[in-house]
């Protein structure tokens, strides 16, 4: 059984098409990650998974179930947790109540017994608080509890939303570029929780980044994509030494011609 | 200062947080519940009258907010309420049922006005629920078999089990049952799954929805406990008006209503009480400086909505959190004195994305 699987997956913004043609497969529990130059199309294929974005051409399958045309706010429901590239974390909020909506998908209380605040929901309440202690004590961030997302540096909030989508309990999680604009010993942290996750929690990761240190130490598996196509394929080593990625990042070297 | 050792989780839950809660709101209760005995009539019916205001504030406060869903509309909420209610107790219904019904007409139609407007952000959903509120307003001119039209339509006094409440206070006293009752169904909303949804829905749909939130059925929900709400608030106002007519529930109540929000602090519980206070208060005021202005300026047509225009926009421009806002600086202030600082809020003057033209 494939895990995750994209088949041919285009897409069109009026004229201009934004991914053409990738297809790629990823296995349960390993770690996926697709490079490429800025404006390649990588966010745009995390949207695509998401569901914000709706596919020209093209299939995407999750543990055999089409996804292709479910709305967005049932895709998290099957179990694929995203974070954002630029944080969209609930600002006024607590880091405590930002998680707990990480939990939403789990909570069933009906409209009226939230308005009566019946003895079940208080239940259900306490049960999904120790779940996000758990998300907290997982990734260290028991000193923010209570603390306003806006009063926070940027580093911990880019810890806190992947905690978000941890609260979600996923098998499939999508990190878009988790390590940008932090600094080394951030990186270095982030790179163990990926691992971690990976390891401890068994979900599996699709992420986009950058940084080839990170792309390095924890991938199994690369994709590399430019202008919206798939240039190559494979191991962390393979794709680095492959000539068409070198070109897309370096250019060409006019002597070697 | 306080200093709260948390031991459990349900200390997070909990309503009133810890023994100063108790003490207070204790304190606050026992002298509203003293007020008739000691106050005029006069200032009774006032009070009732800042209740009503407040219930309808708690109603509108849920999607302006905590939804983020701006609606300049809601005078037509209390509009469906008053004629329900008027309605059904003229056609002999008795009071709990016609009162419940208020409730329900204003779920209802809140929910299917919500259908429409759903995909609407920001100042078109404003402008939309306007529309919807005008509606309401001509449909009530017009309709003269169940509403009287402009001729208007007589409340008789609220009847409950056979037991006439004919005084003030006794008035008094059911709309202050009704407010409370609302105040705990909106504070145990916001602490809910239901009221975080909300929430999250007003700061970032986009992110909301990839937690699972269905967008359509929370706007729902949020626009159907508002209208509920509110519809309770407008037949408590038929009773105090007496006599309805479709422009006591015109436009300018609907700015009313969301100046109250405003003023008192949207996306907070308290802002709807501070904000119903202000409200309830600021035309007395106005009466009375009126005596004291010269005639040039005191009898000035428009000065009341004027004013209203006026005060609401220099809240939003040097105090966004409103009300409550003032409210938890002074509390701050006094808990820290002397070591208060002004800077401790520079940082938080952010604003809501209801408070933005998107």
């Amino acid at each position: 059984m494939t895990f995750f699987k994209a088949e041919n997956i285009s897409i069109d913004f009026g004229g201009i098409r934004a991914v053409n043609n990738v297809s790629f497969e990823v296995d349960k529990g390993t770690i996926f990650m697709i490079v490429g130059p800025n404006g390649a199309g990588k966010t745009t294929i995390f949207n695509i998974i998401s569901r914000i974005y709706s596919l020209t051409e093209g299939r995407i399958t999750f543990e055999e179930q089409d996804i292709t045309r479910l709305p967005a706010h049932r895709v998290v429901q099957l179990g694929i947790a995203r974070t954002f590239q630029n944080i969209e974390l609930f600002d006024h909020a607590t880091v405590l109540h930002n998680l707990l909506i990480g939990r939403h998908i789990h909570c069933r209380s009906p409209f009226f017994a939230d308005l009566l605040f019946l003895p079940s929901v208080k239940r259900m309440e306490l049960a999904h608080r120790r779940k996000v202690e758990d998300v907290i004590d997982f990734l260290d961030l028991q000193h923010y509890r209570d603390q306003l997302i806006q009063n926070l540096p940027y580093g911990v909030r880019k810890i806190v939303e992947l905690g978000r989508a941890l609260c979600t309990e996923p098998k499939l999680l999508l990190l878009d570029e988790p390590a940008s604009g932090l600094n080394v010993d951030e990186t270095e942290d982030m790179s163990f929780w990926i691992d971690d996750i990976k390891k401890l929690l068994g979900i599996t990761v699709i992420m986009v980044e950058h940084n080839m240190n990170l792309v390095s130490q924890v991938s199994d598996h690369v994709l590399a994509i430019n202008y919206g196509e798939s240039l190559a394929d494979g191991s962390p080593r393979e794709v680095q030494q492959n000539p068409d990625v070198i070109k897309a990042y370096l250019g060409e070297d006019k002597d070697a011609g | 200062m306080r200093i709260i050792f948390k031991t459990s989780y349900l200390q997070d839950i909990k309503l009133l947080k810890h023994s100063g809660y108790w003490f207070w709101y204790g304190l606050l209760l026992l002298a509203i519940l003293l007020a008739p005995a000691v106050l005029d009539e006069f200032y009774i019916g006032e009070m009732a009258f800042i209740y009503i205001y407040a219930i309808a504030g708690l109603g509108l406060m849920i999607p302006v907010g905590f939804t983020g869903l701006p609606s300049l509309g809601h005078a037509a909420f209390m509009a469906i309420g008053a004629y329900t209610h008027g309605y059904f107790l003229n056609a002999g219904f008795p009071f709990l049922a016609s009162f419940a019904l208020a409730g329900i007409f204003g779920l209802v139609i809140g929910a299917l006005i919500t259908i429409p407007l759903k995909r609407m952000t920001g100042i078109y959903f404003a402008i939309a629920s306007l529309a919807f509120a005008i509606i309401v307003e001509e449909i009530i001119a017009h309709w003269k078999s169940v509403t009287g039209g402009l001729a208007g339509l007589t409340v008789d006094m609220p009847v409950i089990f056979g037991f006439a409440l004919e005084n003030t206070w006794q008035f008094y006293f059911l709309c202050l049952a009704v407010l409370l009752g609302v105040l705990y169904c909106t504070l145990n909303l916001v602490r809910s799954p239901s009221g975080r949804a909300f929430i999250a829905i007003r700061d970032s749909e986009i992110s909301a929805e990839s937690m699972g939130i269905n967008l359509s059925i929370y706007k729902i929900k949020s626009f159907a406990i508002s209208g509920c709400f509110t519809g309770l608030a407008g037949a408590l106002f038929a009773h105090r008006l007496y006599f309805l007519t479709p422009d006591a529930f015109n436009f300018l109540l609907s700015i009313q209503l969301l100046m109250m929000v405003v003023v008192g602090g949207l996306g907070t519980v308290h802002g709807a009480i501070f904000g119903a206070i202000f409200v309830g208060l600021l035309p007395q005021v106005i009466a009375i400086a009126k005596d004291y202005l010269p005639p040039a300026i005191g009898e000035f047509p428009g000065l009341e909505p004027g004013l209203f225009g006026v005060i609401m926009v220099l809240f939003i421009i040097f105090e966004p959190m409103g009300l409550y806002g003032r409210w938890v600086k002074l509390k701050l202030y006094f808990q820290m004195f002397p070591l208060y600082r002004k800077a401790t809020f520079k940082r938080q003057k952010t604003y809501l994305k209801t408070e933005r033209v998107q």
